[in-house]
């Protein structure tokens, strides 16, 4: 086995602009589509699948390139969403507004807003003047209605722009013709299209002239960067008005009319199910309630108040069959987990051996929204409205359980209070139809907290094991196994990925495994360098939560990375700086420790620590202070989790072309938020075959008292990437490692699981499973401030 | 089924349904005020802190029939009607300024639980800093917690 030496002086060659010229010079070819007003499209599927490819590959690098780095999941999703992107739509109304109805899903992660400015950016208007709805579920898009891995922006931007600016161009075509001037003498801003002799026009007067008779294609030119007005400038979110008056309308808000409250009564077991239920009748005779009905899941109640199904659903007699985990825990899980870890590749023995083994315990990816939808099945035809990351796998899934075709089920999608991955699935939607179909009415189908907390879906336990052997100067082998109870993918995503990665290098894989694939990247010169996944199925619901493997690898990485350092006699800063891989890379690193303060004199029992993580088409690094002291961590807070905390984040990161930087800045907040929780403070504990937790005050997400007072977040505004690349789980995963890697230098201690405080006693007396929902207090004016 | 009168956002309102109801079911059910939203039903997430005669309370935690008929309940949805002016809440003005929301869930009950502790804090002669801030249970699982803390300090300059 070779040694591989760092590369210590660089002499790559930097990327000029003319890269960016190339870019910018292309033209693209869109759609003028045959409506009554004027209507463009982009079509983009000319481009190969490989043609934006290799800025890693060509680099002579002492750890060869991972297939993340060439391909990654990014370029999965969007070449998945390419053959139909020329169905995405800008159309310009006859009131002189632009309407795009975006096929994402919108749970704050805040492209709404984002997708207004590119479009304003191409038509020269004020974002305000474009409308964005989320588009209903259209099955002729098939894998361009979804919403995962931080790809919508990356996906949509070019096909969006190229729809935008042939608008534009029409618009001033017919102006030109209205006026009677030259097109390269017209101005265009706000909507209205100007001549040099002062004479105007309004958008809305000439998209009837500029309407295509029929459907053609045409080439488009896209706007310079460097003229961008709109893109790259701070932007407050479209919607913050409607959510600080509280007019903004999410699924239960809705007023649809006979859809009552709907609450399921579930099982003690998670995943258990109704054998027979005893008390039908007397239930249904309770105050407020109008339909008892058995569904598979368990027993539905419809009632007038939401409160009224509670009290209802608390009253239920029935025997329950176990569930999909039943006498199962923690340990149980991990053997069987043990039991499915590969084994590692490279001997021990080259240089030092270093090795660790990490167990990261089970996390709910529960939104403060909890799962919910409302449905009106009708004879032959359902309408579902509810928030969905996938809405088209939710219409065929709906569809073939209601037995109706697929096109008589509308998915209206809402914007979600939350997501964090959660509602790629969408499994009240599937509730909500069943059950009205079976009462023969509409519903408003909400889960409660605690059926949120207990049986919805988790991010997976997983096991990471790490074997790097290290000589005096370099790293010969860095190996990572990770070992993870199954992460369930949705129909959604998993065809996307399948019908795309199949054709990435080293094709042919499941879902999992691409999903593995083209997304880990060591970032590192590590020499001989291995990652692989193995899932174990355990019949638990699983999905994403601000990304799956990312943040569990990154925390047992960054630590694994800090004792190469210690053994080499470097610090953890001045290792990432010296053997990361790109320079693009390096630069973040340096920055943040500058940024950072890194190396500042810390008080014992604090430390800083630094992480670094590669993903999305970006790079970033951590640099955080932790305060282990023991009046730090032992602070009484009621009903609380206190610990270690985090007291300053520095974040510094590259994500390519930044569309909106409050924005970005947001999301990244939201992800060092989640990264505090995955590592101190929040998991869920199984036992005897259910999860423990059942609502905020059970697990605990950060809250203000956790939260670091001082969170400095830079968004490189000059980054040498042409394309936007993803933002709403970049915020995890390096700021995981760094935790981790400053917790193990304040105390001296290598964590060897995940969150720090799962195996303290819990700081509470769990809510008991039978009945299933802890009911609502009466004391509520004694708690008044 | 009793009548239960009480003053909703400066308006009488009487709604007929059972003493044990909880207020947050009345408001959201069967009034159509959807401004306080549900997270827990317990009393521990916060999602719908409204004000009950200025102070902030939970919904989901009280009977309908322990509000009396001269009870003023303010949600979200009249806030800002109880500062001076025709615009908002100098608070949800600060929560726009600083871009605080995210999904926006949680955020009327923040804006409320907000209000009330700088209400609070001037009451009991406290500066509103990181510490009061810290007393605040609400929950926000987009974390948008740090923008939370620089609005509250803007909006307390203004009230």
């Amino acid at each position: 086995m070779p040694t591989h030496r760092a590369v210590t002086t660089r002499s790559r060659p930097t990327r000029e602009p003319a890269h960016r010229a190339d870019v910018k010079r292309r033209s693209f070819l869109g759609l003028l589509v045959a409506a009554p007003v004027l209507v463009t499209a982009a079509e983009i599927g000319r481009q190969t699948v490989f043609d934006s490819v290799p800025e890693a590959s060509a680099l002579a690098v002492p750890s060869p390139p991972q297939p993340a780095e060439v391909y990654d999941l990014l370029d999965v999703i969007r070449d998945s969403a390419r053959p139909t992107a020329n169905l995405i739509t800008v159309k310009v109304n006859r009131d002189g507004t632009v309407s795009f109805a975006l096929p994402r899903s919108e749970n704050g992660q805040g492209i709404i807003t984002s997708t207004q400015m590119i479009i304003a950016e191409e038509m020269n208007l004020d974002p305000d003047q474009v409308e964005v709805t989320l588009a209903d579920a259209r099955p002729e898009l098939v894998f361009n209605q979804l919403t995962g891995g931080s790809s919508t922006t990356f996906s949509t931007y070019t096909p969006i722009r190229v729809a935008a600016a042939l608008a534009q161009g029409r618009l001033l075509g017919a102006a030109a013709n209205e006026l009677d001037q030259d097109i390269s003498v017209l101005t265009s801003r706000q909507g209205l299209i100007t001549g040099p002799n002062g004479k105007s026009l309004p958008f809305g007067d000439l998209t009837t002239k500029a309407a295509a008779p029929v459907t053609e294609a045409a080439n488009v030119v896209l706007k310079d960067r460097e003229k961008f007005t709109v893109i790259g400038k701070n932007r407050t979110k479209s919607d913050a008005l409607a959510m600080v008056t509280g007019r903004k309308k999410f699924t239960t808000d809705l007023k649809i009319p006979d859809a009552l409250p709907t609450v399921i009564c579930r099982a003690p077991d998670l995943n258990g199910y109704p054998r027979s239920v005893g008390n039908l009748e007397a239930i249904r005779a309770m105050p407020g309630v109008t339909d008892v009905v058995e569904v598979g899941n368990g027993v539905a109640v419809r009632a007038r108040t939401y409160g009224q199904c509670v009290d209802a659903v608390n009253a239920v007699e029935a025997r329950w069959a176990a569930g999909t985990v039943a006498g199962e825990d923690d340990e149980s899980v991990l053997r069987k987990l043990r039991r499915g870890e590969l084994p590692l590749a490279v001997p021990k023995g080259v240089g030092t051996t270093l090795e660790s083994d990490t167990v990261f315990y089970f996390r709910s990816n529960s939104s403060l929204e909890t799962n919910c939808a409302i449905a009106d099945v009708r004879a032959n035809s359902a309408t579902i409205w509810g928030p969905s990351k996938s809405p088209i796998a939710a219409q065929n899934e709906i569809a073939k359980k209601l037995g109706i075709a697929q096109n008589a089920v509308t998915f209206h999608v809402m914007e979600g209070g939350g997501s964090f991955g959660r509602k790629l699935f969408f499994d009240a939607a599937l509730e909500a139809a069943e059950v009205s179909q079976a009462m023969g009415k509409p519903v408003k189908l909400m889960w409660t907290r605690s059926d949120d907390s207990r049986q919805g879906r988790v991010h997976p336990m997983a096991t990471t094991r790490i074997r790097a052997n290290v000589t005096a100067d370099a790293v010969a082998s860095f190996e990572i196994r990770h070992t993870s109870v199954a992460t369930e993918t949705n129909p959604g995503l998993s065809e996307a990925i399948t019908a795309t990665a199949q054709k990435a290098p080293g094709g042919n894989l499941t879902v999992s495994e691409s999903i593995w694939e083209t997304t880990q990247v060591t970032p590192y010169n590590v020499g001989a360098s291995t990652r692989l996944l193995s899932e174990v199925d355990m019949r638990f619901n699983t999905s994403s939560m601000r990304n799956i493997y990312s943040p569990d690898v990154a925390t047992a990485r960054e630590l694994m990375v800090d004792r190469i350092a210690a053994q080499m006699g470097k610090d953890p800063y001045e290792f990432r700086s010296e053997f990361t891989k790109l320079e693009r890379w390096k630069k973040v690193v340096d920055r943040a420790a500058q940024e950072g303060d890194w190396g500042k004199s810390m008080a014992e029992g604090t430390a800083q620590g630094i992480g670094m993580h590669v993903e999305y088409k970006g790079v970033a690094c951590a640099v955080v202070e932790l305060d282990c002291r023991p009046e730090t961590v032992n602070r009484k807070i009621r009903q609380a989790r206190t610990g270690p905390r985090v007291t300053r984040v520095t974040y510094v990161v590259d994500v390519g072309l930044v569309i909106n930087p409050r924005g970005v800045r947001a999301q990244m907040m939201g992800g060092i938020n989640d990264a505090l929780a995955m590592t101190l403070t929040s998991s869920l504990h199984l036992t005897d075959g259910h999860f423990v937790e059942a609502s905020w005050d059970n697990y605990f997400y950060t809250r203000q008292w956790n939260t670091p007072p001082e969170m400095n977040i830079i968004v490189v505004d000059d980054s040498d990437a042409p394309e936007p690349g993803g933002v709403g789980e970049f915020g995890v995963a390096a700021t995981c490692g760094a935790i981790a890697c400053a917790y193990a230098r304040a105390t001296g201690e290598q964590p060897t699981y995940f969150p720090l405080d799962h195996k303290d006693p819990l700081p509470f007396t769990p809510y008991p499973t039978s009945p299933p929902v802890p009911p609502s207090p009466t004391n509520g004016l004694e708690t008044t401030f | 089924m009793p009548n239960h009168t009480f003053q909703l956002n400066g308006e009488s309102v009487t709604v007929e349904v059972e003493d044990d109801v909880r207020l947050l079911w009345v408001l959201r059910d069967l009034l159509g005020v959807t401004g306080p939203k549900y997270g827990c039903g317990i009393n521990v997430c916060k999602a719908c802190t409204s004000h009950i005669n200025g102070k902030a309370f939970n919904p989901c935690s009280v009977p309908v029939g322990a509000i009396q008929p001269n009870d003023q309940v303010t949600t979200i949805e009249g806030l800002a009607d109880t500062a001076p002016g025709d615009g908002l809440h100098p608070m949800q003005d600060a929560w726009i300024a600083n871009d605080v929301a995210q999904c926006g869930y949680c955020q009327p009950g923040q804006i409320m639980a907000a209000v009330a502790k700088v209400r609070q804090c001037r009451a009991e002669g406290r500066e509103v800093d990181d510490e009061a801030i810290e007393e605040l249970r609400n929950i926000c699982r987009c974390g948008t917690y740090n923008r939370i803390r620089e609005a509250i300090k803007a909006g307390a300059e203004n009230m």
